[in-house]
């Protein structure tokens, strides 16, 4: 994808980017991003678009949001050495603890955020889609916080593998709804979602959970998620007393990776996102969009997805629910046509292997999505010796216990590791 | 006459004759990928113009039926080309002015140069493409309305007025004028208060206008007719084929 313009011109919109001027006005970030939503949308989406230029960064706003990330949430969360792990990898490893946030992931720092907005915005009724639940979580906690009725559709794929967080989210009162159709999991709840919007456009919100879909959402979220980065490079320069080499984030929508590295793009730090590679490279197999898809335009976006020659949308694979998706946010896009940030892939076992390690080394039992990131950071440590490292550690693993529990624990002891 | 031109032809001359016009839509391919040109032919013996559903793997503005149809043709290998060679195999073309609905993703990967000049020996005169804005369809507009194609925009009842002045003007072919805030196939049938909103459509669109959503029955095509140039069936029709029906006979019923 770096072909896709000449260098001259990559690092004009990088620059841009880093100026803080993308997306521009018309929802572009660059190339990529824009609306492409059914007409009955529209006016949803004017309203949307004009309700976050007046309240995201308003005075009022800020404060109730700040209040909440703080008092609610838990924010900030910690910036946690990893000894042992540094130790076997040879390098000096830096944990961002997303998972310590509320509700156990990042997504509560975008759920909080647009529930607030939802109630400014005078909505009735939120819906939103989930992947491996945690949004959906999140969305139900924040929706009960500002005392609104919250639906969630979830593949039913993803209901089964994702159990505890279906339970979780009828016990935080919100509705959760079965999809059937199409993949069964966080592709065909996007659609489900947007179906049911289309018909209340005026009182239902939609809470999107990832940095994708139709301007203003990759926006949005990228805002409400970049108290990541923000605190995780001040963490740094604090406790480290210097900003990291590189920095690693798994991408599956891509919110809680441009959350960490939005903050970061103007540094001399390697950013690295991590997609899920699945069982192996070939069609199907993965969910590494950024690695093997090609532009197109999915669910709003026009961005880079997995497709085949006639344009249909494929399905994914990957261990983790939360990073099996088609697409991908139209900001990663951009940032690896300039070759700002570096998309790779870690494999379902390595993700595995991986999440076994830092529990046996560090006590830290992470989601199997941010697992991707750990497996892809041991093996740019193998490569580059010595380097700090800083690493999105994004949500906790609690919720895949339904999942890690068909494969037998390889390491056993804390003596063995 | 262009291409575009010939949709307004067929659904006035209809009009014109005394009654509503009558748009039928199938998803192409479907139930049977063999039968799609024998069904294409019945359908455009009873309808004015026919509206061709492009199979898409998102079908985000559709309900069960047509999710269903686009799925299922899907699965068996029904894609762009292969429809476009299956129409180009037609002695004589097909009766009726075709219109394809397709979302844009699957008109993206097949080129817009080379879509328009497909289109054109193929016989579609427009295009309808439901995840398109018109703000967002400067460059396919282009490509296809240098062929003589039209894109034929959407109104909803959400449509605020002033939009819907602009919709109406960039429209081709004909106007689509949504009936319901919803999507494809809905069971609650029409709105009671659809008087008002097809008369103001109608009154500022200068080209036919025609009402698509919750159309089943002749009294559903009736009255829209009395306010709209034509009524668009979709789902519908698709469960007629769904059900193993004879889709003329129930285009046939719709008129009467």
């Amino acid at each position: 994808m770096s072909t896709l313009f000449a260098a001259d011109e990559a690092k004009l919109l990088l620059d841009a980017a880093i100026r803080g001027e993308m997306p521009d006005d018309h929802g572009r970030f660059g190339p990529f991003g824009g609306r492409y939503v059914p007409e009955t949308l529209v006016p949803a989406f004017e309203r949307l678009d004009a309700g976050v230029r007046e309240h995201l960064h308003e005075a009022t706003f800020q404060a109730e949001f700040r209040r909440e990330l703080r008092e609610w949430v838990g924010r900030p969360t910690a910036l946690t050495f990893a000894p042992r792990l540094s130790e076997i990898w040879g390098a000096e490893v830096w944990l961002k603890r997303e998972d310590l946030a509320h509700t156990g992931a990042h997504k509560i720092n975008n759920a909080i955020g647009q529930a607030i907005l939802a109630k400014r915005l005078g909505a009735k009724h939120i819906i939103a889609e989930t992947g491996a639940g945690q949004h959906g979580v999140a969305s139900a906690a924040a929706c009960a916080r500002v005392g609104l009725p919250c639906t969630v559709y979830m593949g039913a794929v993803d209901m089964e593998r994702q159990a505890p967080n279906v339970d979780r989210m009828h016990r935080l009162g919100a509705e959760v709804v079965a999809v059937e159709s199409g993949d069964k999991t966080l592709r065909a709840a996007i659609d489900e979602a947007l179906r049911t919007w289309v018909t209340d456009p005026a009182d239902i919100y939609y809470l999107i959970g990832s940095a994708v879909g139709a301007h203003p959402y990759p926006y949005l979220v990228r805002e409400l998620q970049s108290v990541i980065g923000a605190e995780a490079r001040q963490q740094m320069l604090d406790q480290a007393g210097a900003l990291p080499d590189a920095a690693f984030a798994c991408v599956g929508g891509g919110s809680n990776a441009i959350g960490l590295f939005y903050p970061m793009l103007g540094d001399d730090i390697e950013l690295i996102g991590v997609e899920a590679g699945g069982t192996g490279p070939g069609l199907g197999q993965n969910a590494a969009t950024l690695a093997t898809g090609t532009p197109g335009v999915l669910q709003g976006t026009y961005t880079i997805i997995l497709q085949d020659d006639d344009g249909q949308v494929q399905e994914t694979h990957s261990i983790s629910a939360g990073l099996d998706y088609s697409g991908v946010g139209p900001e990663h896009a951009l940032l690896q046509a300039t070759g700002r940030v570096k998309y790779i892939s870690a494999e379902d076992d390595e993700a595995l292997e991986a999440l076994e390690e830092l529990c046996a080394t560090e006590g830290i039992l992470t989601a199997l999505e941010t697992s991707h990131a750990f497996a892809a950071a041991k093996e740019y440590a193998k490569q580059n010796p010595g380097k700090r490292i800083l690493i999105g550690n994004s949500g906790r693993g609690d919720k895949d216990m339904p999942t890690l529990t068909k494969y037998p624990a390889r390491t056993r002891t804390h003596a063995s590791a | 006459m262009q291409a575009h031109e010939r949709i307004g032809a067929a659904l006035t001359a209809a009009n014109d004759a005394g009654r509503p016009a009558l748009v039928p839509f199938i998803t192409a391919g479907y139930p049977e990928p063999a039968d799609f040109i024998t069904t294409l032919q019945a359908i455009a013996a009873s309808g004015d113009v026919v509206e061709l559903g492009i199979p898409f793997s998102d079908p985000m503005a559709d309900g069960m039926t047509i999710q269903r149809s686009s799925f299922e043709a899907l699965k068996k290998g029904v894609s762009l080309k292969w429809i476009f060679d299956q129409l180009d195999s037609v002695e004589g073309g097909i009766d009726a002015p075709l219109v394809m609905m397709s979302y844009l993703n699957p008109l993206l990967a097949f080129g817009y140069d080379e879509l328009a000049t497909r289109a054109l020996a193929a016989g579609v005169c427009g295009f309808i493409v439901p995840d398109l804005p018109l703000e967002e369809s400067a460059e396919i507009r282009a490509a296809l309305e240098a062929k003589g194609i039209g894109v034929i925009q959407l109104v909803t009842p959400a449509t605020p007025d002033d939009r819907l002045q602009t919709l109406c003007e960039a429209s081709r072919g004909f106007v689509y004028a949504v009936t319901i805030t919803g999507i494809t196939g809905g069971g609650a049938g029409l709105p009671a208060d659809l008087t008002d909103y097809l008369d103001k459509v109608s009154a500022l669109s200068s080209i036919p206008v025609c009402a698509g959503f919750g159309i089943r029955e002749a009294k559903d095509v009736a009255a829209v007719g009395r306010h709209a140039a034509g009524a668009i069936v979709g789902s519908a029709l698709v469960e007629v084929l769904e059900r193993g029906g004879d889709p003329r006979e129930y285009l046939g019923s719709l008129r009467n």
